[in-house]
């Protein structure tokens, strides 16, 4: 007897799911044709597509990279890119008017800011802290030159002002505010009489000195990265005092805060560069005349500042009510509460908001040049009135408009990632 | 002896700083202190170097004959007006940008915040390529950009010449672009249209009254009226039986060749469009971001109930979303305002005369009065910037979540 | 002269404290150069070549300037400068001169208190058409829209010259000269109005200069030319006798090549000029013997500099027209040196 039973013991495969359904085919289904509308959008989308690449690439593909000026372009061939005025001006578009042999210290300068960035942004690498704070003044000095004690000096003087307060409360004097103010009017006496004298003998023993070279020189993206990164840089501690000063319990203090900053924010930057280019004069003892690279940083820094108090405002206000009684239930005074409670946690949450500023103001840098300054938007203009590039537009613009881009979307990436990362942390 | 388990400390001047009950007092009365001295400093310096200059603080200039024609205007202006004419001009320019630019912006950085959540990949893709492609490069570029493509691709009035032209105009003839503007047919307000105005207006007032009604029935019953329909005929119908039973009073005043330009209709100049477009263009990426984070604030689960409550989802939209969504996308929406009217600033760059280009460019120019015609300046950029923050802050308080 | 050097780090950046003192010869040698404001881009002006190097009409005016006082055409800072804030800048000190093709005007000189030097480039407002347009004359020119440049005089010279002739027009402003060309040839406006050798200038590099055309009529006087603050009438003297001295020097024939060779002349004047006789009159303004000497010897002559930056070899290619030396038909003419 033929046995006819028949059990399966083995279970069928899984019907691989219909072609139309997977791979490619499945993704552009799924994510393209879902439906009539869809499909609409997609074959909309595609059309705006091709239109705007339809021109643009054999224009760009084709340019021109090695004439000796636009005339040349033009009798070559007049419908495709120039970019020779690229080829020869990209070093200014970079470095402005920096002396050519000494392209190396700005580019030194710019590749020490993304080491010196490398401890704030990353805290396993914490302990290379000092380095970002000695990093200011090494960029000073690589980028104006001089004798290298002038600046070493500024940090020589704090040094010695820090620890004339250590020493001058833990020995000689209790109140802490009285040793303050003893170690800072030391800090003046060095800085308004030694500090003159000190640098020059240190020069004359030891000198290390780079050729000096003036604001002026200084353009293209190293200008743009100067008065940004500066502005910022200085920015930040303006900003956290003011942003303190908004949300004290003093109203005089927080009158005159918020006065500052409902000023600044309530004004175009335009305005302020103005009054940096033409009031400022004004304001300072008469025959007072200091560089306009400086006066430009002063009004960016200020206009920053009130920005960023407004973004560590949002930090603060992030923070529950909680961390502030916490802190004061522990026993720690107001400085020290912010100090070791508040603020790191405060300055965390509004990292990404920072960033944004940031990213905002190397933007807002290209208005230099509607007071003269030879940013890469300015240096567009100096081009442009050579005899030789006269008549040139797309090249440029879409040449500076690309560099901008790719700084300023690194950053937001980055400050998109820090978000997703601190929101995990929490 | 006393036992006063409390001794008295005697006042000594160090307590002003160290002691906390002093410390607040006295470090206001420093602060005042410096913040005056540095205040009168700053002003004797300027008087100082305005004396040294040979000048002096007076606004007289403002009543003087400008000098200058202004091409964009809202009110009359001939170059026989004062400066203060032609800063109003500016005022009313930078303005007109201004309100202009934020309506634009808004409808399109909603519409590319709603479309980058798309479920279809290339539409969200081409969203996010245009966010970041205007977020990432400064305003300032877009709008040379923005000129330069409305100069170099848009034909000359000339190319509309001729018996075979290169160009024609748009709509039945009604509209012309150029490259120095495009032009509209402008409206001819004849004998009897103030009639349909008012009944336009009555109409409008109907449509309100309709909507409350069908609110309060709803409210009451729960059922819906119809009411879209209605509001439409209740808007079109008497209006244009009107115009009819007066003989058409409003005719269109259609703009054509004629010497070197386009005559009549309404002109408007390409500074003006590249300008109004580029900061539209830069701030709807912005807008578009924060519509599209307000509707992801709104938690899945709110959908969901809706959902479960049965609700259509385009009720869910309008009933629970929207209105969750509007309180996070407000504030930062009006603060982008703020934003595009500060940044019309950059008029300059197109030759649009806004106030910055006649106050604060021509007029500071040609009478040299550099003080004055900035203080003016940021005066009207800070008095429109507080009207726009308080904007934000009734908005906030009226609308804030009451918390616990 | 008083120094703050409260930081060094400010110092470092080039805070410098000091009274614009009368003597601004004195403060130009402290310094060790000269600062002089210039346009941020003009063609043929002032701009900057493919080798970073500031050129120009008006950087040469300042290199010869430059030349004479420190015998190095190099020690110059240019300070770019808007027209809006080149006043300004000259009153505070933050320049020792302007050479910005700047108009000399009455107001300007009363009441803005500015010294002019002297004319380096006579000019006159003009127009420029497409010949197509079919117009021969700026009369014709009735409801035309008209590209300008802002914050220059040529707007209000504009506006009273439609005025006078009972015409109308539209302005269309620009921010520079090379945005207004880029709107004229696209056609946004008619016709393009600046200072009519600019105009030829623009015409002679366009793609097709046959196309366009400059109309006969001036509508204004320009006379550029640099100048100073008032009250230093030493400094106005310097910059005014090397202005000079470059016009002599054209008129001579003396070159930047052959300044050498005329030590045997029998001119007087040249002697005293290239300070190589016995006499030295440059004593009297405070400089020394040579300094005009090295002043021509920085960028040549008058008309050296000129076709340098502004005629053929510049690719500029503007005629010399009034601005030919008076000997050759221009009106240029300098005081006799004596």
């Amino acid at each position: 007897m033929a046995n006819v039973e028949y059990v399966r013991d083995k279970e069928i495969p899984p019907a691989p799911p219909p072609l139309i359904e997977v791979g490619v085919i499945g993704w552009v289904r799924q994510n393209l044709f879902s439906s009539w509308f869809n499909s609409l959008l997609t074959i909309l989308s595609l059309y705006f597509i091709f239109v705007c690449l339809v021109d643009f690439i054999p224009w760009a593909w084709g340019g021109h990279w090695n004439t000796k000026s636009l005339r040349e372009c033009l009798d070559l061939d007049p419908n495709v890119a120039c970019f020779s005025v690229l080829a020869a001006r990209w070093e200014q578009l970079l470095f402005g008017l920096y002396p050519a042999e000494e392209y190396w210290r700005p580019t030194l300068t710019f590749v020490l800011l993304i080491l010196s960035i490398i401890p704030i942004l990353f805290s396993r690498y914490f302990r290379y802290f000092w380095f970002s704070v000695i990093y200011p003044g090494l960029a000073i000095w690589l980028l104006w030159g001089g004798s290298f004690w002038s600046i070493a000096i500024v940090y020589i003087g704090l040094i010695l002002g820090v620890g004339a307060y250590f020493i001058l409360s833990s020995k000689l004097i209790k109140t802490t505010s009285v040793s303050l103010l003893a170690a800072f009017i030391f800090t003046l006496f060095f800085f308004g009489f030694l500090s003159d004298f000190l640098a020059r003998f240190l020069a004359n023993v030891l000198p290390i000195s780079l050729p000096f070279i003036e604001s002026l020189k200084m353009g293209g993206f190293t200008l743009s990265l100067i008065v940004g990164v500066s502005g910022i840089v200085a920015s930040f501690p303006i900003g956290i005092l003011l942003a303190l000063g908004r949300q004290s319990n003093l109203p005089l203090i927080k009158m005159i805060c918020v006065g500052f900053i409902e000023f600044i924010r309530g004004v175009p930057l335009i305005t302020l560069l103005f009054v940096a280019s033409v009031l400022l004069n004004y304001f300072l003892p008469p025959g007072t005349n200091f560089d306009i690279v400086l006066r430009v940083v002063i009004m960016v820094t200020l206009f920053s500042a009130a920005y960023m108090a407004e973004v560590i405002r949002g930090g603060l206000a992030g923070l529950p009510l909680g961390q502030h009684e916490a802190s004061a239930s522990l026993g720690l005074n107001y400085w020290q509460s912010q100090r070791l409670i508040i603020m790191p946690q405060a300055l965390k949450i509004s990292i990404p908001g920072i960033v944004n500023t940031f990213i905002g103001l190397f933007k807002d840098t290209t208005l230099v040049s509607i007071i003269s300054l030879r940013d890469p938007v300015g240096l567009a203009s100096t081009i442009r009135a050579d005899a030789k590039w006269n008549g040139i537009y797309w090249e440029l613009y879409i040449a500076i408009g690309l560099m901008f881009f790719i700084v300023c979307f690194g950053m937001s990436q980055y400050s998109q990632y820090l978000e997703r990362k601190l929101k995990t942390d929490n | 002896m006393s036992s006063s388990s409390f001794p008295e400390e005697k006042f000594r001047w160090g307590m002003l700083l160290s002691d906390t009950r002093y410390r607040g007092t006295s470090l206001q009365v420093i602060t005042f202190i410096v913040f005056v001295a540095v205040f009168f400093w700053l002003v004797d310096n300027t008087l100082k170097n305005l004396a040294l200059l040979g000048k002096d603080v007076s606004f007289d200039f403002l009543w003087i004959r400008a000098g200058y024609d202004i091409n964009q205007r809202l009110i009359p202006y001939t170059n026989d007006s004062t400066h203060a004419m032609a800063a109003l001009v500016g005022i009313l320019n930078t303005l007109l940008c201004a309100f202009v630019g934020c309506i634009i912006a808004t409808i399109l950085g909603v519409f590319v915040g709603i479309l980058r959540l798309s479920k279809n990949w290339i539409v969200a893709k081409l969203m996010s390529v245009y966010i970041e492609g205007f977020r990432n490069v400064p305003v300032l570029l877009w709008i040379v950009m923005v000129f330069a493509l409305l100069t170099e691709f848009t034909p000359a009035p000339k190319a509309f010449k001729g018996a075979n032209p290169e160009a024609s105009m748009f709509l039945f003839d009604s509209i012309a672009i150029t490259n120095r503007g495009t032009y509209f047919p402008a409206p001819v307000w004849g004998e009897g249209s103030i009639w349909l105005l008012i009944v336009f207006f009555l109409s409008v007032f109907a449509v309100l009254t309709l909507k409350r009604h069908s609110t309060k029935v709803k409210r009451a019953t729960g059922k819906d009226l119809p009411t879209f329909w209605i509001s439409i005929l209740l808007l079109v119908a008497p209006v244009v039986a009107v115009y009819f039973f007066l003989g058409k009073p409003i005719t269109l005043n259609y703009p054509f060749l004629k010497g070197f330009n386009f005559k009549e209709g309404i002109h408007l100049r390409n500074s003006f469009i590249a300008l109004t477009l580029a900061l539209a263009l830069y701030t709807s990426a912005f807008i578009a971001e924060i519509v599209r984070a307000g509707i992801l604030a709104i938690s899945k689960g709110q959908t969901e109930a809706a959902a479960s409550l049965g609700m259509r989802p385009n009720k869910i939209m309008n009933l629970i979303i929207l209105p969750q969504a509007l309180r996070v996308i407000v504030p930062p929406l009006i603060s982008n305002y703020l934003n595009l009217t500060k940044n019309s600033s950059l008029a300059i760059a197109v030759g649009y005369m806004d106030v910055r280009g006649t106050l604060g460019g021509i007029t500071l120019n040609q009478t040299g009065r550099e003080l004055e015609s900035m203080l003016l300046l940021m005066g009207f950029y800070l008095s429109v910037s507080l009207l726009i923050s308080s904007v934000i802050n009734f908005y906030n308080r009226s609308f804030q979540i009451v918390v616990r | 002269m008083k120094k703050i050097s409260f930081l060094g780090l400010v110092a470092a950046v080039g805070l410098t404290a000091g009274m614009v003192s009368a003597a601004t010869l004195d403060d130009v040698k402290a310094r060790g150069n000269l600062n002089c404001g210039v346009s941020g881009g003009a063609p043929g002006f002032a701009t900057v070549d493919d080798n970073g190097k500031n050129v120009g009409f008006d950087v040469d005016y300042c290199r010869a300037l430059a030349s004479a006082i420190f015998g190095d055409p190099m020690a110059v800072k240019f300070v770019p400068l808007t027209s809006a804030v080149r006043f300004t800048a000259l009153a505070a000190g933050e320049v020792d001169i302007l050479a910005r093709n700047t108009t000399w005007t009455y107001s300007r000189d009363t009441d803005l208190k500015q010294t002019f030097l002297g004319v380096n480039y006579y000019d006159g407002q003009g127009f420029m058409v497409k010949k197509d347009l079919g117009v021969s004359s700026t009369l014709e020119l009735d409801g035309a829209t008209v590209c300008i440049q802002v914050g220059t005089t040529t707007e209000l010279n504009l506006a009273d010259y439609f005025k006078e002739n009972g015409m109308s027009y539209e302005p269309v402003p620009t921010a520079d000269n090379a945005e207004s060309q880029q709107q004229y040839l696209a056609g946004a406006c008619d016709t393009y109005t600046t200072d009519a050798s600019a105009l030829h200038g623009t015409r002679v590099n366009l793609e097709n200069p046959d196309d366009h055309l400059v109309l006969p009529e001036i509508i204004s006087k320009e006379p550029l030319g640099p100048l100073v603050r008032h009250g230093d009438d030493q400094w106005a003297d310097i910059g005014r006798w090397v202005l000079n001295a470059l016009v002599i020097a054209e008129e001579k024939g003396i070159t930047q090549a052959n300044i050498d060779s005329w030590k045997d002349t029998k001119d007087a004047e040249i002697h005293r000029l290239l300070g190589t006789g016995d006499t030295d009159i440059l004593a009297m303004m405070g400089m020394p013997k040579n300094a005009l000497y090295n002043a021509i010897k920085a960028g040549g002559n008058y008309g050296e500099i000129f076709e340098n930056n502004l005629g053929a070899t510049s690719g500029i290619n503007i005629e010399r027209g009034v601005n030919a030396s008076w000997t050759k038909g221009g009106i240029l003419y300098s005081p006799p040196f004596r």
